[in-house]
């Protein structure tokens, strides 16, 4: 039993931070491994707003009615004591974050102002200006860095993760990690690990999310033995800037603050935006939702803008963009309350949106699904906890804009003591021989990549990794397409095999840490593919025009995934989930 | 009629005690073209532009939308964010450089972690008691909030100490991100119970007094941080420090 508990964390964005700091206050030392520095994690890009029922606008709001919204907008597909339990930590968790020091923008009164985000009809969204993942981010970051300077946490950044290292028993002993620069691979131990790598972005080519965001490390585990659940359910954010090197998030807080989406209601209309009258613009998303307007949650805006475009032919230009305008709004609301958002259209698009409708399209954004966690953040593997976006838990089959945020501190505030009791309490044995055969398994796949001389582009693999994945597994889904989408990914590994690692260097060599993460990329794209064509049904953001409707009867369950390394594949079973707290309804906004 | 083509010079470099070395990339135009999906098509086809086989670009990057304080490097001469580097603005062909005052790591990638030890040596942090529940934290006005907000906004991207004349070896200059942290935390409820270590960190060795007013930081911070007026405030608080320290001893 352990003293001092040692514990490694994985990813040092929101929820790997919040864990980070829990175990270090706790007395326990900390391994912290981040492939990039940690306040340049992709938590940096989280926009609009972070959750918590404080009531401070007078509505009667509260945590209950957060959790209602949450289930109802996650359709029903979460299990619910979890995310009660965090609607009842948001309001302690956004007091702490400023108390941390978070410039949350304030009310005449000197409180905490909170603005309305989709899916609920109550003002519960602190912010900072437009670039509140920022915000928290660099406050946890900052608390880490004192932790540090303590000589509480050790920071290993430009290190990646590899897989975990499980002794006979299977129980998680550490984990095996290759430094980025030098190439070394290594193994450390630790009492417990947590997970908190985030979004899988990168296995839609094109997506919100940032480069590091490859969901290599939860693949990696999944092909350990790890449990994937729920993969299928992906979010398409509606509001995206198109882009050639990535989507970039414009954030619904642009909608929470009045913004309104419309296109022209005559088809191939030439006229420029301001020529065109009220009459003659469709407002079609507070024309289909009157209550709930342009901020019904995201998987209807999404489903409204793709109906748009390419059913009624609508798009601007006859290209797939409608617009978000918000030239209707003062000026010193805009800039108060959305700079960071209308400097990123500014700078990469070249108009300013106070000025003229942001032309936006849907974007992957995204994934609800993740490792399979119990209600402690426990994976199925004994000694490994995941926290963030890499877990399954809170948001169901859709989430709410600025659950993120909080369902990522929470996750690792919960994870953090957990692992902590669980190290104190548990008396391991001799853990050398898994190190060793864990980290000469490692250095043989190094060596066999370093080796290989095919012809297969990596970046090249990877981009049709990503145009099939955006093609087939996003938005609508048929079965016929998915199918095809997995025999592209089977042709994908296939060719995998025959790659080419033009950069032969063991000095900071970004194209073989990218070629071992597109291997992993590919086996968890079986996992979303042949989850989403498993399930007939449509529910949140997992829509099947050939099964239209949520089916509770035969589909109110957990998708989870576990590889079979002899047939190289996913094998599915399902678990019933817990909806006792609020019973299921139909879902219309 | 020829297709219209970008000429990219990149400086590389194999390791950080290698010569560095320039390489010649030429890529197909494509509208809203910007530095880094130039790399990453140079990444999917890594051939010179006079044919030779080459490797893709070793750089830094993530959000790929100002946030992060990556990718930052020498683009024309002018230290700046790759990701909001439009091709189309840019005077061809476009150079790339590694930044001049940090060492290289390879091609364009460079350690910067020198700011984050700096940030250590300031406490740039506010001293909590612990992270359970005390319920709020104490008010403050629109005003202080729309004051700390653009100070908060540093994205550690360390242009301002390229650009610094002032931040060589020689003087070991903290250069104005941290002076700007300092003023960040020195003005916050809580924050400010540190406020005379903060001080004492920015007298000794490389301190504020480095600065030498040439002003290339706020001129060149992409976030627009009002890097001078945190220079200047601080530099008062530093004087009237050591002036009363001077009397108290």
């Amino acid at each position: 039993m352990a003293n001092v508990p040692h514990i490694i964390i994985v990813g040092g964005g929101l929820a790997g931070l919040s864990a980070t700091i829990k175990v270090a206050e706790m007395g326990a030392s900390v391994d912290l491994f981040s492939v990039v520095p940690v306040k340049r994690s992709h938590s940096v890009c989280a926009q609009g707003g972070i959750n918590a029922a404080k009531n401070l606008k007078g509505e009667g709001d509260s945590t209950w009615q957060h959790f209602d919204d949450t289930v109802y907008g996650g359709d029903f597909l979460a299990n619910q004591p979890p995310v009660k339990a965090m609607c009842e930590m948001a309001p302690a968790i956004i007091d702490l974050l400023d108390r941390m020091g978070v410039p949350f923008n304030r009310t005449p009164e000197g409180l905490l102002d909170f603005r309305r985000f989709g899916g609920t009809l109550f003002n519960r969204t602190a912010f900072a200006g437009a670039t509140t993942g920022q915000q928290l981010l660099y406050a946890l970051d900052e608390q880490v860095r004192r932790f540090e300077s303590e000589g509480k946490v050790r920071k290993f950044e430009s290190w990646e993760f590899l897989s975990a290292v499980l002794d006979g028993q299977r129980v998680c002993r550490g984990i095996c990690a290759m430094d980025l620069r030098t190439m070394e691979v290594r193994t450390f131990t630790a009492d417990a690990v947590i997970i908190a790598t985030g979004g899988i972005g990168a296995i839609y080519g094109k997506s919100t999310n940032s480069v590091v965001c490859t969901g290599s490390a939860q693949s990696a585990l999944y092909q350990q033995g790890a449990f994937y659940a729920n993969g299928e359910m992906i979010q398409v954010h509606p509001t995206s800037i198109p882009g050639e090197d990535k989507l970039r998030l414009m954030s619904e807080s642009a909608r929470g603050e009045g913004g309104r989406v419309w296109v022209p209601r005559n088809q191939g209309d030439k006229r420029a935006w301001n020529a065109i009258p009220a009459s003659d613009r469709w407002y079609f998303l507070e024309e289909w939702y009157p209550k709930y307007g342009n901020l019904v949650p995201r998987d209807v805006a999404t489903r409204a803008i793709h109906k748009v475009v390419y059913e009624h032919h609508l798009g601007i230009d006859g290209q797939p963009m409608v617009y978000l305008d918000l030239t209707h709004i003062d000026r010193a609301t805009l800039n108060k309350k959305l700079e960071g958002i209308l400097e990123i259209y500014e700078k990469f698009v070249g108009d300013d949106p106070r000025e003229v409708p942001m032309k936006i399209f849907p974007g992957m954004h995204y994934t609800m699904g993740g490792l399979w966690v119990d209600y402690n953040q426990q994976t199925n593997i004994q000694g490994l906890y995941a926290a963030g976006e890499c877990d399954y838990s809170i948001h169901g089959a859709n989430r709410l804009g600025a659950n993120s945020l909080v369902s990522c501190i929470y996750g690792g505030f919960v994870a953090g003591p957990t692992a902590v009791k669980y190290a104190r309490s548990t008396t391991f044995g001799d853990g050398a021989a898994a190190h060793a055969s864990e980290k000469k398994r490692q250095v043989e796949i190094n060596a066999g990549l370093m080796k290989s001389d095919g012809t297969e582009n990596p970046f090249q693999l990877w981009r049709e990794l990503g145009d099939t994945m955006s093609k087939n597994v996003t938005v609508s889904r048929y079965n016929k397409n998915l199918k095809e989408t997995d025999a592209k990914i089977v042709e994908l590994l296939e060719r995998y095999r025959h790659v080419n690692l033009s950069d032969k260097s063991m000095w900071a060599n970004t194209s073989f840490a990218f070629t071992r993460q597109l291997y992993n990329m590919m086996q968890l794209a079986r996992v979303i593919t042949q989850g989403a064509t498993l399930r007939d049904e449509s529910r949140g953001s997992h829509y099947k025009p050939d099964f239209p409707e949520r089916d509770d009867k035969n589909w109110q369950k957990t998708t989870k995934a576990t590889f079979a390394p002899d047939a190289d594949e996913p094998r599915f079973e399902f678990e019933p989930i817990d909806v006792t707290l609020i019973q299921p309804r139909a879902r219309k906004y | 009629m020829a297709k219209k083509t970008v000429i990219i010079k990149i400086k590389r470099q194999a390791e950080p005690k290698s010569a560095p070395y320039w390489e010649e990339f030429e890529l197909d135009w494509k509208p809203g073209m910007n530095v880094i999906s130039s790399m990453m098509e140079i990444a999917r086809n890594p051939v010179t532009r006079d044919g030779k086989k080459s490797t893709p670009i070793v750089y830094d990057s993530n959000c790929l939308e100002e946030v992060c304080g990556s990718c930052a490097m020498l683009i024309n001469g002018k230290a700046r964010m790759a990701c909001s580097a439009l091709i189309d603005q840019l005077e061809q062909p476009v150079t790339l450089e590694p930044f001049s005052k940090f060492p290289v790591v390879r091609d364009l990638s460079v350690d910067r972690s020198v700011l984050f030890e700096n940030l250590k040596a300031v406490k740039a942090w506010i001293p909590v008691d612990g992270t359970y529940d005390l319920g709020a934290g104490p008010r403050m006005t629109p005003e202080e909030q729309e004051s700390a907000y653009p100070l908060s906004s540093c994205i550690s991207c360390c242009c301002c100490m390229e650009a610094c004349p002032q931040f060589n070896e020689s003087t070991g200059f903290v250069g104005a991100a941290t002076i700007s942290q300092v003023r960040l935390f020195n003005t916050h409820p809580t924050g400010k119970v540190l406020k005379a270590e903060r001080l004492d960190a920015l007298m000794g060795d490389g301190g504020i007094q480095e600065c030498g007013y040439a002003q290339n930081c706020v001129e060149i911070c992409p976030k627009s941080i009002p890097l001078t007026k945190s220079i200047s405030e601080v530099g008062r608080d530093v004087m009237k420090k050591a002036v009363l320290d001077f009397f108290r001893t």
